[in-house]
């Protein structure tokens, strides 16, 4: 039996597939386009080509297009399934998660996988994927440039807004002043992580170790600004992205047991 | 997502108010008096012993915001923008109807509000203590309550005697008890009514202005669910139960009540003005009315009290009496002082009582609604795991 986890998020969709043994077997990401039910044929036909009947599984969905899976089981919010997933990727400790997604950053405390306490951003962009998104795109700068970009910035620029619409302003006025891309770079990511640490700021214990999932952590350079601004070391893990749909895929196998 | 069982002759909020607006149209017509009112400071007993209907005016909905917006700050708790946008677009008919409105200094954006307000319609605005404990708040509070007797009496050109006083506080404590008594179904386990329609019922039936009537129903509801109960609920398994603490509520009654129990919990009870705050307090009976009258609405426990040590002793009553697993505080955009006692509401409710706790701020709009089924969703997860 294949126990699959569908995490359907505003920006990609996450797919990752275990075994009885909570082994992860496979795990893939498409982007979400515009309808999230087209996406979940999309995954069902990358499944078959894998030999997964989604059908013949137990599946559980999350993230913002969770309801579109009609094949899932249980659909269980995105918060819940980070702290599962987590204690697959990194371990059963008590540990705080901060997951920065396309559209919204929480951050979560957990043990055992299971949710303590959680905080998310409001109605707002700030601290988010969108923000670097939307400012990478001003740049014209692949999003996953982002990161080498800021990396060589030559000074420390400081974008005062956090509101998405002041910010990108702000880089238009920063542009116009011969500004270099670079340094613009580190001034968004500097932005997203300073929002992010007042989120983290409202956790009870912020002393336990902390694990970045979602869509951010394959950029190095985020990590150590996150470090950096937070006070402590911030970890992650390659499959960290799919933290979500690993633990969909976990609460589906303890849905059978 | 699952759906709320409610009753075949459910009356919704918004419906019961529409009700209301025409069987008021006929009080008028029929000359009645009719005081428009706010919040749970209010002495309603004054406005019954006046031979007057009292109609509450708290706003819900977000179209008379911009109206409001013209003349006040945008951030602003939306309550009070939709009270003051309807009032002054003439939308409100219950505004509209009222002959005069009574109201106190609760909250510096409420106080405010109602200057403007003042200019519309005839506002008699009760200075409220900052604080139920100063020196000399109780007489400068009792003076207030015997100004409002003589603006009434003024006003309509009536007496307003002792025994109509004692009558109307008899009234009202046996109205109290019907309401509190009603709320308190929520305390069985499983519950029988989902929080949705107890909250509804209740606030709909501000509406009724018959107040014997209203006790009359109320006692059959509570009768009827108790017997519900016994037969079809006892010792069945519950599901996660949560109790509602923070601002008033009417407003978001179906972004967040109705949403709690869809995603699969019970709202057992209600810890804020929409819920049994003051009806556990009886005026009482035998006193001077005028000094009784002052204690009793002196002791209600909002935040606008500074400090509300009342508020944690109901709350952890609550917490205990409805056998709450978790407590979630709704704080409406802006309301500083809800939003400022919530830090304590969180250390009281996770460090001494012991049970999760969840904060939504929010506001009359319904663009935030995937945000909040996400941590409604996730904080009802963590209690069923």
């Amino acid at each position: 039996m294949n126990y699959i986890g569908i995490d359907i998020g505003s920006t990609c969709a996450k797919t990752a597939v275990l075994d009885e043994n909570a082994e992860i077997l496979y795990t893939f990401v498409l982007p979400t386009g515009w309808s999230s039910f087209e996406t979940v044929t999309r995954i069902e036909e990358a499944l078959m080509c894998q030999g997964i009947d989604l059908k013949q599984s137990l599946c559980v969905s999350t993230g913002y297009g969770r309801e579109a899976v009609e094949a899932a089981q249980k659909k269980v919010t995105e918060i819940t399934c980070h702290a599962k997933g987590a204690a697959v990727l990194f371990g059963e400790e008590p540990m705080n998660l901060i997951d920065i997604g396309g559209q919204d950053t929480k951050v979560i405390s957990c043990t055992k996988g299971r949710v303590e306490e959680f905080f998310m951003n409001d109605k707002c962009s700030a601290g988010t994927g969108k923000f670097i998104e939307i400012m990478a795109n001003r740049l014209e700068l692949p999003i996953d440039q982002m990161d080498s970009a800021a990396r060589n910035r030559t000074e420390e620029l400081k974008i005062s807004s956090m509101c998405t619409v002041f910010a990108e302003s702000e880089i238009v006025a920063l542009i116009g002043k011969g500004t270099s891309k670079e340094n613009i770079a580190w001034g968004v990511l500097d932005s997203v992580v300073r929002k992010v640490k007042q989120e983290y700021a409202k956790l009870g214990d912020g002393d336990r170790p902390v694990f970045l999932t979602g869509g951010l952590c394959e950029n190095q350079y985020l990590i150590e600004l996150l470090s950096a601004q937070l006070g402590r070391e911030v970890r992650s893990h390659a499959l960290a992205r799919y933290a979500g749909a690993v633990g969909a895929a976990a609460a589906a196998l303890k849905m059978e047991k | 997502m699952e759906e709320i069982k409610l009753p075949k002759d459910f009356v919704t909020y918004p419906e019961a108010r529409k009700k209301a607006f025409l069987s008021l149209k006929k009080l008028k017509e029929e000359g009645r008096r009719i005081v428009g009112v706010f919040c749970t400071y209010t002495p309603w007993e004054l406005i019954e012993a006046a031979d007057a209907v009292a109609v509450v005016l708290c706003g819900i909905g977000e179209e008379n915001i911009p109206a409001a917006e013209k003349r006040l700050p945008k951030n602003l708790c939306p309550l009070i923008k939709a009270s003051y946008g309807s009032a002054a677009t003439d939308r409100c008919p219950f505004f509209y109807f009222s002959d005069m409105v009574l109201a106190e200094t609760t909250c510096d954006g409420k106080k405010k509000m109602y200057e403007l307000m003042g200019e519309l319609k005839h506002c008699h605005i009760m200075q409220l203590p900052p604080g139920a404990g100063g020196k000399g708040a109780l007489e400068f509070w009792k003076a207030e309550v015997e100004s409002v007797k003589e603006d009434l009496e003024d006003f309509y050109g009536i007496k307003i005697t002792e025994e109509k006083l004692r009558a109307a506080i008899r009234l009202r404590n046996r109205e109290r008890k019907a309401i509190l008594d009603f709320y308190e179904v929520g305390r069985l386990k499983p519950t029988p009514i989902s929080g949705y329609e107890l909250n509804t019922v209740v606030t709909s039936n501000d509406y009724a202005f018959d107040i014997e009537e209203k006790i009359k129903y109320l006692e059959q509801r509570t009768r009827e669910l108790t017997d519900l109960y016994e037969k079809e609920y006892k010792g069945k398994k519950s599901r996660p139960r949560i109790l509602i603490t923070g601002c008033p509520t009417h407003g978001v009654i179906d972004k967040v009540i109705r949403r709690i129990e869809e995603l699969g919990a019970d709202v057992v009870g209600f810890e804020n003005c929409c819920g049994p705050r003051e009806k556990k307090d009886p005026i009482d009976e035998e006193k001077d009315p005028i000094t009784a009258i002052a204690e009793k609405y002196l002791r209600v426990n909002c935040s606008v009290m500074s400090p509300n040590p009342g508020r944690f002793k109901a709350m952890g009553e609550q917490i205990d009496e409805y056998q709450a697993d978790g407590v979630i505080e709704v704080l409406l955009q802006a309301c500083h002082t809800f939003a400022i006692e919530s830090d304590a509401v969180k250390r009281f409710v996770t460090e001494e009582k012991d049970i999760p706790y969840l904060a939504i701020t929010t506001d009359y709009s319904m663009t935030d609604q995937g945000q909040i089924d996400t941590r409604i969703g996730a904080f009802i997860e963590l209690l069923d795991s």
